[in-house]
């Protein structure tokens, strides 16, 4: 009797954490499962496929497990084999079986790496909208310089245009996420990483930092406001006028005050001043000290080898 | 006048201001002070230093890295108590420590549980264990032995007084530069980091050596690899590794503390310095670390579902394999812990792929352990529950690892609570159920009475409660947005899963409670719990075939060894009484306190390094060489027990 309660608790208590979890999480967005971009899409399938890729594994596992665990236990008196310690065939078996799964799993892996890669662009008959980004303690600020605007915990961005992001920090090693859409990439101090994404869905999503990179760090996150791409248009027409009117201009000045460690109470957009901000701030820990131009260690990082050694050299020079 | 030559950067500014750290700061000396004067209340200190201090017996050392290991795990249980706590109330506007102090408690909590919770116990462990399973009358090097444990409580000292003044890093457990650089972080915090890491950690190397040699030339004749039992292998591969992974973490701290002290540029943004690279090369030790904890508590698996399910472990040969495969897998991963660094495609689906193949061998040994059971006869002990709570639970860890695997997927959950979930369910449920299970399993042969049997089985439960309710909840928080290390957050609906995981950390802690009440209660009861046999649990092994508490001799006949489970077939064959003329005279290390005095002096170096006081950095060090030079010239450090006395104390032992 004692035995069958303890048996019987085991689901019970799963039973009752399943409707617990259930309870709190019913209406509430879960933004990696409910995407709203190509690339967020695509990643929340490779999750579920290799969730149930998985599940062949541990299905048998947990079966095996409970099972034996039950039949052979002391006081069963079922079958005992003290000696018995080996089996080729089984072995072979439970070598095969996870070796295969394994190598389908790398075959997507090896296709997903490159198809989801965050520096590859992503197929459009538009043209990717370019914005740069800065990590700072503990702001973002968005540089787009297409049409000389600068904001600051604010992303406003087209729906179904693909963005190219450019990352760099003036700050320790930030991380740029926005889960909604997909995939985070680093941010770090002189040089320049590459993310690419798409909104499909017009709204507002959150976007965080996820490197620890000092105090402020818990706050650091930004709105991506998703809109439709005439309101995208109206807002790059009517911004820089707004800016011009408040007298907000992103220039060395503006930037030096806002790079200093702290937190800014609400988003700001800037008129674009200075139209090579970006690389003078990636360029900032290139110039100084005693490393010389071709040693620069970017170039030979291992990390770093397939992307962005041009970009580094360009700003290292 | 200016005392710095002599005080470094010692001043009352680093002194704790905010109220639980400066309660943490008064309270640790007042209960040093209070253990102190109780020891000289009750006449014990020649005891402690003659029995415990000075000694280089392995079983004694094992009992005192468990012992340092135990109360770390409540430190560092109670660091995660206040950072949950914390993340719970943090909507209600409620501030139970400021952010700076969340964040040093969230690297101290990391630190302490892999370097003092994890490397203490397990090195804890073999020492209790391993010398006796290979029917060994020691480790080879023992005083050695005795300079690793003491490296190691000087780094525990180190990181705690951090505690009571200059505060911690605030870098997080494995601190990447800039972050960590002088420019960002210039106080003593990460210094504190740095130093309690490479003082433990170049212990850790000593004894990884220590335990090699051990492995490799003290078995009992007759016992070759592949008559080891299976333990001894997990010990071996880890000890590899150990060999392998430690020397690329003291340099890389070393690095890092050059550039903090002699204005160097390894890491540093500018300057040609690279952050990049330290990250790559503390992966390259930090990888093989998890695999450093865990080989050696699949190890202990291995032993306790056999002994239990009284049945000869299944597929021996492929486990060893296993073990190697992983062993050199561990080594070509490291760069899985940042796809979202801005490495090719190439790049990351060659680590990707590498990572996943670990699951195969680990897979292997999870099904070799289920057919240990089949056809066996379980008796479901409290090793045993702990075994079913790893299995499950590490199995589910291993899920969300090969999810992770896959860079195209990492780039979505990468440093957000999934992450933060998924070790945890492949530390807590492999590497800490696995410790746990090893000490009910092995309290007998240390002491000579068993841990009351129920009281740990419902340990074992209110971990896994605890366990599920804790980091369940993380899963789903990493999916929606929350970020690792997080003090606050703006999303309501994020709160209930908080609550849900910091009621999690409380159950963890009745868990940890029932534990140690275990061990009190045990220690109370251990006439009624004596264990009389030597071998409680009809085991299979050598350590079983010596009386409880095991001898300060191990083994007064060196036992010789034709098959595996060498002791399950001696009882079967019937066990002879060893004669008077199969005694021997045997030499054993003596005491000694020297392996003390070089830890304090290594202590004083990162104390100097610390704060700055580079006279003591240089005395010091010259006392550490002075102190190897003394031993190395010192040929008197064994002395003889005869074949008589040694007949004389098996006799009353075997009584």
């Amino acid at each position: 009797m004692k035995r069958f309660l303890n048996a019987s608790l085991i689901p019970l208590g799963l039973g009752g954490f399943v409707l617990l979890m259930w309870l709190i999480l019913r209406g509430v967005t879960i933004d990696v499962l409910m995407p709203s971009g190509k690339i967020a899409v695509e990643q929340l399938k490779l999750l579920y496929f290799t969730l149930a890729l998985s599940l062949l594994v541990v299905v048998p596992v947990f079966t095996m497990l409970g099972l034996f665990a039950f039949r052979y236990r002391e006081g069963r008196n079922n079958e005992y084999k003290p000696e018995w310690d080996g089996s080729t065939k089984l072995e072979v078996l439970w070598w095969g079986i996870p070796i295969v799964i394994i190598a389908v799993l790398s075959v997507v892996t090896w296709q997903t790496s490159h198809s989801l890669d965050p520096y590859r662009s992503i197929d459009s008959e538009k043209k990717a909208l370019e914005v740069q980004v800065v990590a700072l303690q503990w702001k973002w600020l968005f540089i787009y310089p297409e049409y000389n605007l600068a904001t600051v915990n604010d992303l406003p961005l087209p729906v179904d245009r693909p963005v190219h992001f450019t990352l760099a920090a003036d700050a320790p090693m930030s991380a740029f996420w926005i889960p909604s859409l997909g995939s985070q990439v680093y941010s770090m101090n002189g040089m320049s990483s590459e993310l690419n994404l798409i909104a499909n869905k017009v709204g507002e999503y959150d976007g965080y930092n996820t490197n620890i990179n000092g105090e402020g760090y818990a706050k650091m996150n930004f709105k991506a406001r998703v809109m439709p791409e005439v309101d995208f248009t109206s807002w790059t027409i009517t911004a820089p006028e707004k800016a011009d009117t408040a007298g907000k201009h992103m220039n060395e000045a503006t930037y030096t005050t806002l790079a200093k460690p702290g937190l800014i109470k609400t988003p700001e957009t800037y008129r674009l001043a200075a139209p090579d901000l970006y690389d003078t701030i990636v360029a900032k820990y290139m110039s100084h000290g005693g490393a010389s131009n071709d040693a620069s260690p970017k170039k030979h990082d291992m990390t770093n080898m397939d992307h962005n050694t041009n970009k580094n050299e360009e700003h290292t020079h | 006048m200016d005392w710095s030559w002599l005080i470094g950067r010692l001043s009352p500014e680093y002194l704790p201001k905010d109220p639980v750290t400066l309660g943490a700061a008064i309270g640790m000396p007042i209960a040093i002070i209070g253990i102190l004067l109780a020891i000289t209340y009750f006449k014990k200190w020649s005891y402690i230093w003659n029995e415990w201090v000075t000694t280089l017996d392995a079983k004694k050392i094992g009992i005192m890295y468990m012992g340092i290991a135990i109360l770390m795990l409540l430190r560092g249980g109670a660091d995660a108590l206040m950072l949950r706590a914390q993340t719970a109330l943090a909507q209600t506007g409620i501030e139970l420590f400021n952010t700076q102090t969340f964040q040093e408690v969230f690297t101290a909590h990391g630190s302490i549980m892999i370097f003092f919770v994890g490397m203490g116990a397990m090195f804890g462990l073999i020492n209790m264990a391993l010398p006796l399973m290979l029917g060994a009358r020691d480790v080879a090097y023992p005083f050695l032995n005795s300079v690793s444990f003491w490296l190691f409580f000087a780094g525990m000292v180190i990181i705690n007084a951090s505690l009571v003044f200059g505060g911690f890093s605030n870098g997080g457990w494995l601190g990447y530069p800039p972050l960590t650089g002088l420019e960002y972080n210039p106080g003593p915090g990460v210094d504190y980091w740095i130093w309690a890491l490479q003082i433990a950690g170049i212990g850790s190397l000593l004894s990884g050596i220590n335990f090699t040699v051990t492995i490799l030339k003290n078995r009992a004749p007759g016992m070759t690899l592949m008559k080891m039992p299976i333990f001894a292998w997990s010990v071996l591969v880890a000890m590899v590794l150990v060999m392998l992974a430690f020397p690329v973490l003291t340099a890389t701290l070393g690095m890092l503390a050059l550039d903090r002290v002699a204005g160097m540029h390894f890491f540093t943004s500018d300057a040609g310095g690279n952050p990049m690279m330290y990250i790559n090369l503390i992966w390259a030790w930090g990888h093989p670390e998890v695999y450093i904890l865990v080989l050696p508590a699949f190890g202990i698996f291995s032993e306790i579902v056999a002994t239990f399910a009284r049945k000869r472990l299944f597929g021996y040969t492929t486990m060893v394999a296993a073990l190697i495969a992983i062993m050199f897998l561990s080594f070509v991963v490291w760069q899985h812990h940042f796809f979202t660094m801005g490495a090719g495609a190439n790049v990351n689906a060659f680590f990707g792929i590498m990572t996943m193949i670990i699951a195969i061998p680990t897979g292997v040994k999870l099904f070799n352990w289920i057919f240990t059971m089949y056809k066996g006869r379980t008796k479901f002990t409290a090793p045993m529950i702990w075994f079913m709570c790893f299995a499950v639970t590490f199995t589910i860890g291993g899920v969300t690892g090969v999810l992770m695997a896959v860079p195209a997927l990492d780039f979505q959950v990468h440093n957000t609570m999934f992450l933060v979930a998924h070790f945890h369910n492949v530390i807590i449920g492999g590497v800490l159920f696995g410790y746990f299970a090893g000490i009910y399993y092995w309290w007998p042969k240390l002491f000579g009475f068993t841990l009351h049997d129920g009281l740990g089985k419902l340990s074992a439960y209110a971990w896994q409660v605890g366990f599920i309710l804790a980091f369940i909840p993380l899963y789903i928080l990493g999916l929606m947005g929350a970020a690792r290390r997080i003090n606050t957050y703006d999303d309501p609906s994020w709160v209930p899963l908080f609550i849900v995981s910091g009621v999690g950390v409380g159950v963890i802690g009745i868990g940890a409670g029932l534990m140690i009440l275990s061990m009190v209660y045990s220690i109370w009861k251990r006439k009624k719990l004596a264990d009389t046999t030597g071998d409680p649990w009809d085991g299979r092994t050598l350590e079983w075939s010596v009386p409880s508490p095991a001898p300060f001799y191990n083994f007064a006949i060196t036992p010789t060894v034709t098959r595996r489970d060498e002791w399950w077939y001696r009882k079967k064959d019937g066990v002879a009484q060893p004669k008077r003329e199969d005694y021997k005279d045997i030499e054993l290390p003596k005491n000694t306190a020297e392996g003390v005095y070089i830890a304090i002096a290594t202590g004083m170096i990162g104390f100097g390094f610390i704060w700055h006081i580079w006279w003591m950095v240089a005395v010091a060090l010259i006392v550490v060489i002075a102190f190897v030079i003394r031993r190395s010239f010192n040929d008197d450090t064994e002395y003889t027990i005869t074949a008589d006395e040694l007949y004389q104390l098996d006799r009353k032992a075997r009584a």
